[in-house]
């Protein structure tokens, strides 16, 4: 995973609550066997008309969406099916911030092992993103820091190790791995009992 | 004396590898991975790349669900898949399978089916386990007294090397369930009706754990229909305490102990109960006697009332546009509104009993006309069963499709969808916008709702064609 420090983007909002996963990859495009190409599935069904066409109302279509990499987005994002196809659509296409003020937790999960940082905020830090479609971040992941262009300052909380792997670009599987031993003698311990 | 331990933190702590501190989450041990072929092939990938084994493929049993047709083979014994994608995407499980040494309930397994279904039936879902897959609706297996949740493909890759987890502890939050389910009225109303109280959030970052007299009436089944949603209500996992009920439903099960291991895993389980005096993190009262018929109305599984209430005002704008979806108007009476199609299946309600009830209803009568209803078992298992008391002549009498097993239109992977439009009564867990095919709308009912509106053509109150027999 390639290490995420900072992110200097636009916002892109989507004021929905609970946009579950489905919603952020339709289950057809699930059949792929890859991680990599499904930043075109990405919020399909809103994304795109019945007739293949752009839809120019939806916000990520908007000009001045284009090349955010920040997604604000309403309460409980996330919610639904496990698919990781989720955050390796919103990584595909481009997103490496997700804000909420709710997000929820397999979504959450999968989102910070693919290198997009998931976090939630504050109801009325939430809020002012969610009226402010545009506004330019810049995100310290290892701070915690959000800032603003006025010189206004959020924070969020992102747990110790989700955070080391983050900035560091860990990866989980190696850490894991490194634990052999431990892992065998509790088997052994299991079996002997 | 010790600290009065919940269910949930017994079987925690009986997995830690490594305990979490401030620095790292715990390593917990899983003591089954469930696979299917959706949401695998990547990890596997992983393997590869890294040149790994699968550390333990006797805790790892794999199934072909999501993306296999329901429709029989063709008479060159081609099966009719949606796409091209799709076969090719359960060709590597079953590549996988063989190159790893996993065991697959593949095409010609008695025991292929959804990944939730045949777990329990096989006998591989027991109290007290840790249990994963690359699937929310992993919750299910809850129902047993074990510690089920569903993951990511990075953490099914995880698994299948390690054995492990990286996980942080989560909450856990009692649902008493006290009193007594009506008739007519069943586990899928109960959880509905959970889930429209605390909404779809409610359980976020904890551990649900049912209690009370009415969980312990359920049936085994009825327990997973409640588990099975746990997620429908944010939570990591659903859990029951095993008792009677579960060692009696898991005795002689293929892969459940036999003899004298039997007996001694029976006392053990019996342990598995949350300590008087345990603390949980949140705690909410449940009157099962208030429980009524409960259908959806709007775009997540918390927008849920009564089957005889009227649509509620939209309380703020996502309700409106959610109302705006559904073609629904604040007032408008939810019973007596026409039905495109009735879809009876699902890891929540295609098991056995699921199928008597909504046959009970069908026996002797005919759908409406114009309706379409697909009625799609579990698994080959529940199949087999159904076909041996003649359920599928009884659905087939009444004008309804008899499908092959497999996960079918609750997520409509396979291209059992609708047409943009319809309205479909389902018995599966999700209604969100476009879940069984782009612009269909979903009401998630139980199977009696779901056999109810496919005879009447409109949402329609089971307990007008329950015999006193039937109720």
């Amino acid at each position: 995973m390639r290490p995420l420090t900072t992110i200097h983007s636009r916002t892109a909002v989507l004021p929905f609550e609970n946009i579950d996963t489905d919603r952020i990859v339709p289950a057809r495009f699930l059949t792929t066997t890859q991680r990599r190409g499904l930043g075109r599935a990405l919020f399909h069904d809103w994304r795109y008309r019945e007739d293949g066409s752009e839809n120019p109302d939806f916000a990520l279509n908007q000009p001045a969406a284009q090349g955010a990499e920040i997604l604000v987005a309403g309460r409980n994002f996330g919610c639904g099916s496990s698919r990781e196809h989720a955050p390796w659509a919103l990584a595909d296409y481009g997103i490496r911030a997700v804000l909420s003020s709710e997000i929820a937790d397999i979504f959450r999960s999968n989102a910070l092992k693919n290198g997009v940082l998931a976090v939630v905020l504050a109801e009325g830090e939430h809020r002012y993103l969610l009226d402010h479609p545009g506004v330019e971040l810049a995100i310290d992941v290892a701070a915690g820091t959000i800032e603003l262009p006025d010189g206004g300052r959020f924070t969020f909380e992102l747990d110790a190790f989700a955070r080391h792997c983050l900035i560091e670009g860990v990866d989980q599987l190696g850490f894991l791995l490194k634990h052999a031993d431990a892992i065998a003698a509790f088997e052994r311990a299991c079996e002997a009992a | 004396m010790t600290t009065p331990r919940t269910l949930f933190e017994k079987i925690w702590d009986a997995h830690l590898v490594a305990p979490e501190s401030a620095a790292a989450p715990a390593l917990l041990y899983v003591d089954l991975q469930l696979l299917h072929e959706v949401t695998s092939p990547q990890a596997f990938d992983e393997l590869r790349a890294r040149g790994l084994k699968v550390r333990r493929p006797d805790r790892v049993v794999a199934t072909l669900d999501h993306s296999t047709p329901t429709l029989p083979p063709a008479a060159d014994g081609r099966r009719p898949y949606a796409t091209a994608e799709a076969e090719a995407q359960v060709a590597a499980l079953e590549r996988n399978a063989r190159e790893f040494g996993i065991e697959l309930h593949g095409w010609g397994s008695p025991h292929r089916g959804i990944v939730h279904v045949i777990g329990p039936e096989l006998g591989v879902t027991q109290p007290g386990m840790t249990i994963v897959c690359g699937d929310s609706h992993t919750s299910t297996h809850g129902a047993f007294g074990a510690l089920a949740f569903g993951i990511g493909t990075t953490e099914v890759g995880h698994v299948l090397a390690t054995q492990c987890l990286l996980q942080r502890k989560p909450k856990t939050l009692a649902i008493h369930v006290d009193g007594e389910l009506g008739p007519g009225v069943g586990a899928k109303d109960l959880i509905l009706h959970v889930i429209g109280r605390i909404g779809v959030n409610g359980g976020t970052g904890s551990v649900i754990e049912y209690r009370g007299g009415a969980i312990e009436a359920l049936s085994m089944e009825e327990r997973m229909t409640v588990c099975n949603m746990s997620i429908e209500a944010g939570a990591r996992a659903g859990l029951i305490a095993p008792d009677d009920t579960t060692f009696a439903w898991l005795k002689g099960r293929e892969r459940a102990p036999q003899g004298a291991a039997w007996e001694a895993a029976v006392e053990r389980w019996r342990g598995l109960r949350s300590d008087e005096g345990a603390q949980y993190d949140a705690e909410i009262h449940v009157d099962a006697n208030a429980i009524q018929p409960s259908i959806t109305y709007g775009t997540h599984p918390g927008m849920v009332v009564e089957l005889a209430a009227r649509v509620p005002a939209a309380a703020d704008a996502q309700e409106r546009r959610a109302l705006d979806y559904m073609q629904l108007e604040p007032g408008q009476a939810l019973a007596g509104t026409p039905v495109d199609l009735v879809f009876v299946g699902s890891c929540t309600n295609s098991r056995l009993p699921d199928l008597r009830e909504a046959a009970s209803l069908l026996r002797g009568r005919r759908i409406a006309p114009g309706l379409r209803m697909l009625v799609v078992p579990g698994s080959e298992q529940v199949k087999l069963d159904a076909e041996r008391e003649g359920l599928h002549e009884v659905f087939r009498a009444a004008g309804a499709e008899w499908r092959e097993p497999g996960c079918s239109m609750c997520l409509g992977m396979n291209g059992d969808i609708g047409k943009p439009g319809q309205l479909i009564v389902s018995t599966s867990n999700r209604n969100f916008e476009g879940r069984q095919g782009p612009g269909v709308r979903t009401v998630l009912a139980s199977p009696l709702v779901a056999a109810a509106t496919a005879l009447a053509g409109c949402i329609a109150d089971p307990r007008g064609y329950l015999t006193s027999e039937a109720a």
